[in-house]
């Protein structure tokens, strides 16, 4: 038997390849070094891989603008716009993680480079997802990522949250992942493939007589994917290893678990099973229903701003879910853009959670948050900005975000569903309020300043720019994520 | 037709006014002076505009200044700005509230940021106005929360922080309707165009045609919306609490400015969008504004501070403009749109007098005062023409316009009219009792100590007693300018009241 192997397109697995071998550079150059490697070295690294990432994804946009969207690897991996993006905004959350892991690094004496080579790995991981193109490669880049945010949830050994946290992590997320690959096998099963475009080839041209198998195995799917995102009903680890976890790995959870994991839902609900609409949709909008609302209200009774905004990331993951949804290129456009604009943001308001805690990553109580606007008003002014775009307030992108997904579903028919969304949002409003008061207010016991460093300065700046800029102007934004999702293929 | 760029104009002075002032932190006092000067400069632009409006622009339409822009296309979203009489009233009313508010009740913890946030709120406001596409509407309309919130939140009374939550997620969950309505309506129209770009315009989705059922459906969304911010019975529960924390300034631009928002966009949006489903929803919320009148009445004899007492006047006031808006007669309506600027300037009026007692006196609770009339008789002649102004008496503002919406309701909706008409009695009746109560009688203690109005007080309440007088004289020239765009309305939604 002769085995083929299948050809490569170098260019379309660029940002993956750049994302690995700075990991494994990092891990060579810190096992032949002598003494250890200097933290500006590894930091540099990852900015570096990540600009690279970035340019390389410029290069594959203009191929696709040239030769269309394009499979490789066996029909395994997928090249089109859509990807391009989305792996933009992993590379973009990556360099703000970083630059704030660093300055976090020097406060709390984190020495070695073992962070910063497991944000890459978990990062190609989800650069993996977004272009995956068949149900085993999505598995492999779930657990690639995930491997490595176990082990960086863990990061802070002093606390016992954080271990508790990794290992509330790593149980539920590896039951997830087997949940997942159990719904590709039954999906297997029923249609004769893993790979995207044959399933939906297959099911595009067969008439399943017993579709039992495939419900089965779509439904599984999507729970893996639910626990992911952290949709309701499983979402109860995700307050808990928010909490725990050191505070810039909180970020960069939140943003690029989103993209990679919303990025693959996409192409797994939309691509392969979108003439099985009519059979998910029901399941989806129960499970919009419950994250939005049950994510909103009990936000709404948090004193510790990091459940907090976990809470508010479930909120937020079941309005991204809106734009799945819809199930219209409308939609997909729609999602696509509510992650371009929310990552940016909640990496930000991270990096300022990150320094309110001070030494030893502790004081996460509204009630330090007393008067940081009258203490330090830019700090305090940025952080209502963020919480402001969060909330979907006009003039921030969040407003705009909200207002895409909205305007899917309404499109697509689901006005109650939109409705009962938006309340959910003005239950949300409830708690991002009482925190920017808390900015405001001038009684209660005063928190101390904090320093702000000047990497950390700079990613809340730019989180806040982004988010007013594109918040007053979203045409350049908004035409991006359209064209990103035109030549959609699966 | 006029350049648009005089309404551009509205919306940059006070977005520079607050720029400036935030930037001039450092030196004291001068925040003010910034606020001042384009307060100034932005009533002066308004009264340009009324002057220069040509209420006959083409044969069919009376929007003047119009301009569109699209902005991002996916969305819809576009700047289109243009007035009409409606609107024109409105924006000289946002100009004038936020000078006087400015002049007459200055606060001066923190004064950059308050004034800053004002003129924030201003130039929101205004946008709201000028706004001829649903999209930018709803943008301008959700806007105003966050300098309200802010200034409810940072310089209100004790309970501000509840105010201020309270007040938001009221509105923020009303306004959730009305974007699903516009976004529902916007995609109707677009389905039904075929090939055309998804568009909020406002001349675009009048055009749109609907069955009976949906109407009836997008013209609850959007009066909910409405009907919180106005207030409406029974959505109104959030704004005695709110008007009675926050400060002055802030009581003023909530209950003068933004409450006609509601009323508004009401008349705007809710009547003039869908006209189907007037048939069944007239009678409704007819029955709505009539209890509105008697319940706030009711509770306004019973409530134990001033600016409760206001808020609970509004609310039956705020049922005779919604009474008229949904009558479906032009004189009615006219009436209306009138009583929206007459009850804004009278309620300036009042919450400026509230705000100088507090000051010296620092309470508004009605049983700590008593015969300041003695003491402070200026004091007490200003409250009262404000006060026979809201009751109706004839020579004054609220006559005019109360006259013209019972009159005008009368030969449409009977019935309903005649209820309302117990609504002017009562309002005599808890008008004159809180003034016996405040300004008659004994003065004792520290209410006999009690300063009169100072000059600079006097002077800020001139401009507000002479609208009330002119008004109530010669009403001809604002009449002139409101009623052929209310007779273009209500030709196209119920063209049997035209001339009733």
């Amino acid at each position: 038997m002769k085995l083929v192997i299948p050809s490569i397109h170098y260019l379309a697995i660029l940002p993956v390849l750049i994302f690995f071998g700075a990991a494994l550079a990092l891990v060579l150059v810190s096992a032949l070094a002598r003494g250890k490697v200097p933290l500006v070295v590894a930091t540099s690294t990852v900015v570096t891989a990540a600009v690279a990432s970035l340019v390389a994804n410029f290069f594959q946009w203009r191929c696709v603008a040239k030769a269309g969207a394009s499979v490789t690897i066996a029909h395994a991996i997928v090249l089109d716009d859509f990807s391009v993006v989305a792996s933009g905004v992993i590379a973009l959350s990556v360099i703000m993680t970083a630059l704030v892991a660093h300055d976090w690094a020097i406060r709390e004496r984190v020495s070695g480079v073992e962070f910063h080579i497991l944000a890459l790995a978990s990062s190609a991981g989800a650069l993996l997802m977004t272009q995956a193109n068949d149900l085993i490669v999505i598995f492999l880049g779930l657990e690639i990522l995930s491997i490595g945010l176990y082990v960086l949830v863990a990061f802070d050994r002093h606390r016992a949250t954080s271990s508790e946290a990794a290992l509330k992590y790593f149980l539920l997320g590896g039951f997830a992942s087997a949940i997942f690959i159990y719904g590709a096998a039954l999906v297997y099963g029923a249609t004769g493939s893993t790979n995207l475009s044959t399933i939906s080839y297959f099911l595009g041209t067969n008439v399943l007589l017993h579709p039992g198998l495939l419900y089965a195995g779509g439904a599984l799917l999507l729970v893996g994917f639910a626990f992911k995102i952290a949709a309701v009903p499983f979402h109860l680890w995700s307050p808990d290893v928010y909490e725990g976890a050191p505070t810039p790995v909180t970020g960069l959870m939140a943003s690029i678990v989103k993209v990679g994991a919303f990025a693959a839902l996409i192409r797994v609900l939309i691509s392969a099973l979108g003439t099985q609409l009519d059979t998910w949709r029901p399941i989806l909008w129960t499970l919009i229903v419950l994250t939005t609302v049950v994510g909103a209200s009990l936000a709404v009774v948090q004193r510790n701003v990091k459940r907090m905004l976990a809470y508010s990331s479930i909120n937020h993951a079941g309005f991204i879910l809106l734009g799945v949804w819809a199930g219209t290129i409308r939609g997909t456009a729609a999602t696509l853009f509510y992650v371009i604009t929310y990552a940016p943001i909640v990496v930000a308001t991270f990096a300022i959670v990150t320094l309110i805690g001070g030494v030893g990553d502790e004081h996460h109580s509204i009630e330090r948050y007393q008067g940081l606007a009258r203490r330090q008003p830019w700090l305090g002014a940025a952080l209502a900005v963020l919480l402001l775009s969060q909330l979907g307030a006009p003039l921030t992108t969040g407003f705009y975000a909200k207002f895409a997904v909205l305007a899917s579903v309404v499109d697509a028919g689901g006005g109650a569903l939109a409705l009962i969304a938006l309340i959910s949002a003005a239950i949300a409003a409830f708690f991002y309020l009482r925190w920017a008061m808390a900015l405001y207010s001038d009684d209660g016991p005063e928190g101390p300043r904090v320093e702000v460093p000047r990497l950390t300065g700079m990613v809340i700046g730019f989180g806040v720019l982004v988010t007013v800029v594109f918040g007053v102007w979203p045409g350049p934004l908004v035409t991006l994520a359209q064209h990103a999702t035109v030549l959609f293929t699966p | 037709m006029h350049s648009s760029l005089w309404l551009t104009f509205l919306l940059v002075v006070p977005l520079a006014g607050a720029i400036g002032a935030a930037l001039t932190r450092k030196v004291e006092g001068r925040a003010y002076v910034v606020a001042i000067t384009a307060s100034f400069v932005e009533l002066v632009l308004s009264l340009v505009v009324a002057f220069l409006y040509n209420d006959h622009v083409a044969q069919t339409q009376t929007f003047d200044f119009a301009t569109r822009h699209v902005l991002a296309a996916p969305f819809g979203l576009a700047y289109d700005v243009a007035i009409d009489g409606i609107s024109l009233l409105m924006i000289v009313l946002t100009a004038l509230t936020v000078l006087l508010a400015l002049l007459g009740a200055r606060d001066r913890r923190q004064e950059p940021a308050f004034v800053a946030w004002m003129l924030l709120l201003t130039c929101f406001t205004m946008g709201s106005f000028l706004a001829h596409d649903l999209l930018e509407f709803f943008i301008f309309f959700e806007l105003t929360l966050i300098p309200c919130y802010f200034i409810i939140s940072q310089w209100g009374g004790r309970e501000r922080s509840k105010a201020a939550l309270k007040f938001f997620i009221y509105t923020f969950t009303g306004s959730a309707f009305l974007l699903i309505g516009i976004l529902f309506l916007g995609f109707a129209h677009q389905h039904q165009v075929a090939g055309s770009a998804l568009t909020f315009s406002y001349g675009a989705l009048s055009a749109t045609t609907m069955s009976h059922g949906t109407a009836v459906w997008l013209f609850i969304a959007f009066a909910i919306a409405f009907a919180v911010k106005a207030p409406i019975w029974p959505l109104h529960t959030w704004s005695p609490i709110t008007y009675a924390e926050a400060p002055t300034a802030g009581s003023i631009e909530m209950s003068a400015l933004l409450a006609k928002l509601g009323t508004y966009g009401l008349l705007r949006f809710a009547v003039g969008l869908f006209p189907l489903a007037l048939v069944t929803m007239r009678p409704v919320v007819l029955t709505l504004a009539v209890i509105g009148i008697l319940y706030g009445s009711m509770l306004a004899c019973t409530t134990p501070d001033l600016k409760r007492f206001v808020a609970y006047s509004s609310l039956a006031q705020m049922g005779f403009i919604t009474l008229g808006v949904m009558s479906g007669s032009t004189i009615a309506t006219v009436g209306a749109v009138l009583l929206m600027f007459n009850h804004g300037v009278i309620t300036i009026g009042f919450f400026l007098i509230i705000g100088f007692i507090e000051k010296r006196r620092g309470s508004i609770l009605i049983k700590d005062f008593q015969g300041l009339q003695g003491p402070a008789p200026i004091m007490a002649a200003l409250f009262t023409v404000v006060m026979l102004a809201s009751i109706g008496l004839p020579g004054l503002s609220g006559f005019v316009s109360e006259y013209l919406i019972l009159i005008g309701t009368f030969a449409t909706h009977s019935w309903w009219a005649v209820v309302a008409t117990f609504g002017v009695l009562a309002s005599a009746l808890y008008l004159l009792w809180a003034y016996q109560r405040v300004f008659h009688g004994r003065a004792e203690g520290a209410n006999a100590e009690i300063a009169d109005a100072t000059t600079h007080e006097q002077w800020v309440l001139v401009p507000v007693v002479v609208l009330i007088v002119v008004l109530g004289v010669f009403p001809k020239p604002v009449l002139d300018r409101i009623t052929p765009s209310v007779q273009q309305l209500i030709h196209h939604v119920a063209p049997s009241g035209v001339n009733k």
